[in-house]
């Protein structure tokens, strides 16, 4: 069940897989994308409402080839360049894109992990998005007749989320901002979880969600997992890192030197 | 009196004067789903000044945050351990959202059109193959649809104010009177769009916008230049009312640790 992170990515993630790496903002699981840089893994279906640093790394790497999300920025700074010089140029490969609304790929997530087909929300009608996206449709209520939205069910190959803990049978425990991650996992075939800590007990805390071990195929102990993003009550955002990913990622070289001198370079982050 | 100042020497810049603007369409007692940004210092300045008892909500999650500074994202850690609750994406969207609860959205716009429709989503006539990609629609969409009202911040220019938008990511009136009933949006849709230039607000029966107020050192010359439709301008034009010191004291003191990071 604790397994060592750069193995249960050898394991669990494939070459032409659908992944979905969550986490809104808080707990992103950037050490776990790393090693997924790092083992060239290729061909991917991404899937992120926002793909944030951590997919705009893994899109310049060259392991997507198709995007799903719903807000594709650097939250408070501006663009994400290696995702848009992929949309725009087919750098360093084509990357095709289904995109949607937050409340939309949400609700993709919660029919999936409700085992529905489907699932109904309010919205897209008016937009461009829906002539211009999959999966999102117009139906008709059968009860009010109303026109309402249907946004079909997602099911990762292998969602990845990081947590604050697990304890000792890989059960798993995350607070604060628990953004999509409950769905996230309960969608997907295969569930990866790298942690900040393995602990005796959990101290149940405010807003906390607990994963049962039953429902995960791999926890990875992993400190420092989701920086430069954070863990509430561990680490603060590295709002800095944020700001200069703007200029790392901006040109191609730089970023390519960044790819080397910081990922390549290091063996794997989380602990053995 | 500030009109006759010159422009090197006004006290304040036209964002302050947008931001300022925005902050006061905020009522005490108001619940807000706000975007990062310029909504964002606009909402916290409301509740830093007029508006104590405003309520923030946050598409991450956060109910009735009060954050001490401006958060770069809207997840940041403050925004959580200062709220009442912290709830998940689906049950923001579902059942804070969805179904009316929140009176006000604040959103910004990289273009929008004379029915207050944006678009967040591309540049260029091709959406597969954009000449500029935006980030997308995010929240904005069922922000736009369900909100009671929604108010739209956005710099004023040829660029930005067009006869016809690239993409409608979110809709305001979408053709006119009568769109928003037939795509099932529930909220009012847009009372107010706040420019670095004035205030625009739709006319009651046509949906289209027309521009009501003018910040102080602006001309009605170089609003009609900025817009690249014919705008309407209305009868009952009034001029905003400067930033008040205190107004101006906080906004500043609140970008100040942003200004650094």
């Amino acid at each position: 069940m604790i397994r060592d992170l750069s193995e249960a990515i050898a394991e669990f993630v494939h070459d032409g897989d659908t992944v979905a790496m969550e986490g809104f903002t808080h707990l992103i699981p950037f050490s776990a994308a790393h090693e997924i840089i790092r083992q060239k893994i290729q061909n991917l279906t991404l899937v992120r409402m926002t793909p944030d640093l951590i997919y705009d790394q893994m899109i310049g790497a060259g392991c997507a080839s198709k995007l799903v999300f719903s807000w594709g920025g650097n939250p408070g700074v501006g663009s994400l360049h290696r995702f848009r010089d992929a949309i725009q140029n087919s750098w360093p490969n084509p990357l095709e894109i289904e995109e949607h609304t937050h409340a939309g790929l949400a609700n993709r997530y919660l029919a999936g992990a409700s085992g529905l087909p489907f699932a109904v929300i309010r919205g897209y009608q008016g937009s461009d998005l829906l002539k211009n996206t999959a999966n999102a449709k117009v139906i008709e209520c059968p009860f009010t007749h109303e026109k309402l939205m249907a946004v079909g069910a997602l099911n990762p190959d292998v969602t990845i989320i990081h947590a604050q803990q697990a304890d000792q049978d890989g059960n798993v425990m995350l607070w604060g901002i628990t953004g999509i991650q409950k769905e996230a996992v309960l969608s997907a075939k295969s569930v990866l979880v790298t942690v900040e800590e393995i602990v005796e007990t959990f101290t149940p805390r405010m807003n906390a969600i607990v994963i049962p071990s039953f429902v995960i195929s791999a926890v990875c102990l992993s400190p420092k997992g989701a920086m430069p993003s954070y863990a509430l009550d561990y680490y603060d955002r590295d709002n800095e890192a944020y700001v200069a990913w703007n200029a790392i990622s901006k040109d191609r070289a730089t970023f390519l030197a960044w790819l080397e001198s910081t990922i390549f370079q290091i063996e794997t982050i989380g602990a053995r | 009196m500030n009109q006759k100042m010159p422009l090197e020497t006004k006290a304040w810049t036209s964002d302050e004067m947008m931001t300022v603007s925005a902050a006061r369409s905020l009522k005490n007692g108001d619940t807000c789903f706000v975007g990062i940004g310029i909504p964002s210092t606009a909402a916290i300045l409301a509740k830093a000044t007029h508006a104590p008892d405003l309520i923030l909500i946050y598409e991450s999650g956060t109910i009735d945050t009060n954050p001490s500074c401006l958060p770069l994202s809207i997840g940041d850690g403050e925004l959580a351990q200062t709220a009442l609750t912290v709830v998940s994406i689906p049950e923001i969207f579902n059942y804070w959202l969805q179904p009316g609860r929140i009176k006000m959205g604040f959103l910004g716009a990289a273009q929008i059109d004379k029915f207050a429709n944006i678009n967040t989503t591309i540049i260029g006539p091709s959406y597969r193959n954009p000449a500029v990609r935006l980030p997308g629609a995010g929240g904005a969409t069922e922000i736009a649809g369900a909100c009671h009202q929604t108010t739209i911040i956005c710099r004023q220019s040829k660029r930005t104010f067009l006869e016809k938008i690239d993409f409608i990511t979110s809709v305001g009136f979408g053709t006119g009177p009568g769109s928003r009933q037939s795509f099932g949006l529930t909220g009012q849709g847009p009372t107010t769009v706040i420019t670095d230039l004035g205030i625009l607000e739709p006319d009651q029966d046509s949906c289209e916008l027309v521009f009501t107020q003018i910040h102080e050192n602006t001309t009605i010359e170089q609003v009609l230049d900025a817009t690249g439709w014919r705008l309407k301008v209305s009868d009952n034009l009034i001029t905003t009312l400067p930033p008040t010191e205190e107004e101006l004291r906080i906004l500043r003191a609140l970008n100040e640790p942003t200004a650094h990071n």
